[in-house]
């Protein structure tokens, strides 16, 4: 496959190790933001391949980890309620909420539909006049644009059974808020590659002189996190902090000026709740007064819930990278990919799912 | 509590955590898995359950038997490359041959919803009678109820099938050996895509075809050639991953798997790209994997390549006694990974 | 967030409804979708796009797209291009 197979090669990828094995003098802990990469890492085995002194973590970069409890259980509530069609990403499919979660509100009943894009979510609702038709609306600012789009079009075209259950986030404030922590000890960072498609790169440049940290926007292939692991740790070996760009095939600095243009027509700059790590100001993105009528929320008329406890899950200080998944008491115990207490047990993705599996073929081999 | 009373089995395993049958519970992964174990297998507990492989095989009058059940509940009941008619005939014959057996007779209970489309029937039996002319199987017996409206999903239907091993000693999963080579019969992801594209209203072009096919005859050219079978068995729900993990888990072996020797064909690589999904855990329904003594892996690949069905066979992997009951995958860039059971379907992502 | 996948734009149809609602044909692979376009205006036939939940949100630079991690170990890449080494 085009453009996907050449940054998969194993002759590139051997390529990247030596450069960073020659590079190396002593430890560093990176830490990349987003879902993507962590299933790349995973999926191709790369974190063990590298050499000892470098240590990836897993960042809150993937909306399954950091929608709020209490968004999935509103998402659950309007999936149970009488005439919705409920339509979601797969993602959000497994989340648990208090005490349940969306596939589990389909087997009592709900109308949920899996769906590629935002777009076929209003084609559902176009099919169906006489249903609501309710759209999960989770992700980063590469999602964002795409639903805009979606809610856009449902105003233009006055689709009025269509609403969206907005819950976007944004990376610069949950990087400033790890970056905030005392407890920190990431080295440098690995910037989402399809966000900074969108965002372009210039607004990681405050963070990265304030924080004295490397920034590198980089991809999703392997050969691409090989590539902008190197770019970090040069800059860690030679003392600098600045932003660097290695997916330079599908980022500009000025990121997609048309596409960000559909952003800020459609959505406004909220204060949002990240699960596990709290209340962070300017995070996330609603809909705009002029898209009010379609917010699910006041169209379902659903009360601000109370944030909900914790519980046993320690996702938090696992997202910021202050605890390893081991370091959890319920891990692999009460909390295993069957029956997550949390978001990270939950995806592929999630932090404490990839470490699951090592984990348990370590035991496989010990026993 | 009562209901595993009532059971009267000894259920170790905390199926009473889910009160309710969930989707994933038929998916074969982990949650299918725990119920045939925890319910199915305490409750009728004998040999040929214990062995847990495709058909159960015994001997009767000095004959070799293999004999399988299987239910096919697809949604779409047309998909392209196929039917629900051709997928229970075909299904069930290649669980036959899984066995070493060679399939003679087959049954068919359909289980209709009151509405569903006479012409529809018309089709669906039109099918089940070319793939079992095309497969070598009579289908001898049978049987047809009919559900109120809103009760059963169009179609359901059951076959359940009779083989007799002429060749071949214990093709099951305990079979498997250290050294063994595993050969795959050919690419992999394309019946799983094409239900679910049918299904789910995802436009490909052109509309990615369902691998289903009888392989029965490509098994039986191994045995009759005299490679020595450990174990056979097709990748259906669940994918590759899936059934390699069942394999090792069930024998105590290791498998090692070579990602750049496992075939995917470009629409089926361009699909699950889109969607996100891995192709290791797409449903199969014309193909297997063969497990082999070591030496015997070139010969049997040659020989599996001579038959239209299996012109991508080729050798996949190898069998180690560590880490027992696990399946690691060397990965396209040299790193290695654990192939797990997945917990229910595999579903798209945006992530 | 962010499974996008780059395929080749191998036909364009109409806008008559504005701009917002153009859409190519993408081909991955062996497989071709329909894509909308909106986000790249600028796209061709022939050129590479960016696809994410059904719609383009980037053209790929195919010149830029062979870096290798010699040409990294040989030269610098701040976003503004600007070289150092």
């Amino acid at each position: 496959m085009e453009l996907v197979d050449e940054y998969r090669d194993l002759a590139q990828s051997r390529e990247c190790l030596r450069a960073i094995s020659e590079l190396v003098t002593r430890p560093w802990t990176i830490m990349e933001v987003c879902g993507g990469q962590t299933h790349g890492i995973v999926k191709f085995g790369i974190d063990r391949l590298l050499p000892s002194e470098v240590s990836l973590l897993h960042g809150p970069g993937c909306p399954v980890c950091v929608t709020p409890v209490e968004m999935i259980d509103s998402a659950i509530d309007i999936a149970l309620s009488p005439d919705v069609i409920f339509t979601s990403f797969g993602d959000m499919a497994r989340v648990p909420g208090c005490e349940t979660n969306l596939l589990m509100a389909k087997a009592r009943g709900a109308d949920l539909r899996l769906v590629y894009s935002p777009l076929d979510a209003l084609e559902i609702a176009r099919a169906n006049p006489g249903r609501q038709v309710v759209f999960f609306a989770v992700g980063f600012e590469t999602t964002a644009p795409v639903t805009a789009m979606a809610v856009h079009r449902a105003r233009a075209e006055r689709i009025a059974n269509f609403s969206m259950l907005v819950a976007h986030v944004l990376v610069p404030p949950a990087m400033e808020a790890i970056l905030s922590s005392p407890e920190r000890r990431i080295d440098g960072f690995l910037a989402a590659g399809h966000v900074c498609t969108v965002m372009g790169t210039e607004e990681y440049r405050p963070l990265s002189e304030r924080f004295g940290v490397p920034i590198v926007v980089t991809g999703f292939e392997p050969v691409d996190i090989l590539q902008g692991v190197y770019m970090c740790l040069r800059q860690l070996e030679e003392g600098r902090a600045e932003v660097e760009n290695q997916y330079v095939r599908a980022v500009r600095a000025s990121g997609n000026p048309t596409a960000r243009d559909m952003i800020t027509e459609v959505f406004q700059v909220v204060p949002r709740r990240w699960r596990g790590i709290g209340d962070i100001p300017a995070s996330g993105l609603g809909l705009s007064p002029a898209y009010a009528e379609f917010d699910a929320e006041r169209r379902f008329r659903l009360g601000r819930r109370d944030p909900a406890p914790e519980g046993e899950c320690i996702s938090g200080l696992v997202l910021q990278g202050i605890a390893k998944p081991m370091d959890c008491p319920q891990f692999g115990r009460r909390c295993t990919p069957e029956h997550p207490l949390g978001a990270p047990m939950v995806s592929s993705e999630g932090a404490c799912a990839a470490y699951f599996k090592h984990r348990a073929k370590n035991a496989r081999a010990a026993s | 509590m009562s209901d595993d009373e009532d059971a009267g089995a000894a259920c170790p395993l905390p199926i009473s955590d889910y009160p309710e049958i969930l989707l994933a519970h038929g998916s074969g992964g982990t949650l299918t898995h725990r119920l045939i174990e925890s319910l199915f297998i305490a409750a009728f507990a004998n040999p040929a359950l214990e062995a847990r492989h495709d058909g159960a095989v015994f001997e009767i009058g000095g004959t070799r038997l293999a004999f399988t059940t299987d239910s096919y509940v697809v949604d779409p009941p047309f998909f392209p490359g196929g039917d629900i008619g051709s997928l229970a005939i075909y299904g069930t014959v290649n669980d036959l041959a899984m066995c070493g057996a060679r399939p003679l007779y087959v049954s068919a209970g359909l289980i209709l919803e009151e509405g569903f489309a006479m012409a529809a029937l018309q089709r669906v039996v039109a099918s089940m009678k070319a793939a079992a002319a095309r497969a070598g199987v009579e289908l001898v017996t049978g049987d047809t109820k009919v559900v109120g409206k809103g009760c059963g999903d169009g179609i359901f239907i059951n076959t359940s099938g009779i083989g007799q091993i002429e060749e071949g000693e214990g093709i099951s999963p305990k079979g498997v050996r250290p050294g063994d080579i595993v050969i795959l019969s050919g690419d992999i992801g394309r019946h799983g895509m094409a239900v679910m594209a049918a299904r789910e209203g995802l436009e490909f072009e052109p509309p990615i075809q369902s691998d289903s096919a009888p392989i029965s005859g490509p098994v039986l050219a191994l045995a009759a050639a005299g490679i020595e079978l450990h174990c056979l068995r097709d990748p259906t729900r669940g994918g590759l991953a899936t059934t390699l993990v069942e394999i090792a888990e069930t024998s105590g072996t290791g498998i090692g798997i070579d990602e750049s020797a496992v075939p995917v064909s470009d629409p089926v690589r361009g699909a699950c790209e889109i969607l996100g999904l891995d192709p290791f855990y797409v449903a199969n329904e014309g193909r297997f994997v063969a497990f082999v003594p070591a030496g015997e892996g070139e010969r049997a690949s040659r020989i599996l390549a001579g038959d239209p069905l299996c012109r991508d066979a080729r050798i996949i992997g190898e069998v180690t006694d560590a880490p027992a009951g696990t399946v690691t995958l060397r990965t396209l860039i040299g790193g290695s990974r654990v192939l797990d059971m997945l917990s229910g379907e595999q579903l798209p992502r945006i992530c | 967030m962010c499974l996008a996948v780059p395929g080749k734009l191998v036909a364009i149809s109409g806008d008559e409804d504005g701009p917002l609602c153009r859409i190519g044909r993408v081909a991955f692979s062996g497989v071709v979708k329909d894509v909308n376009l909106a986000f790249a205006p600028e796209a061709r036939t022939g050129d590479y796009v960016l696809v994410h939940a059904g719609l383009a949100i980037a053209v790929i630079d195919e010149a830029r797209a062979k870096l290798t991690i010699g040409d990294l170990e040989a030269m610098d890449t701040a976003p503004d291009g600007a070289g150092r080494r």
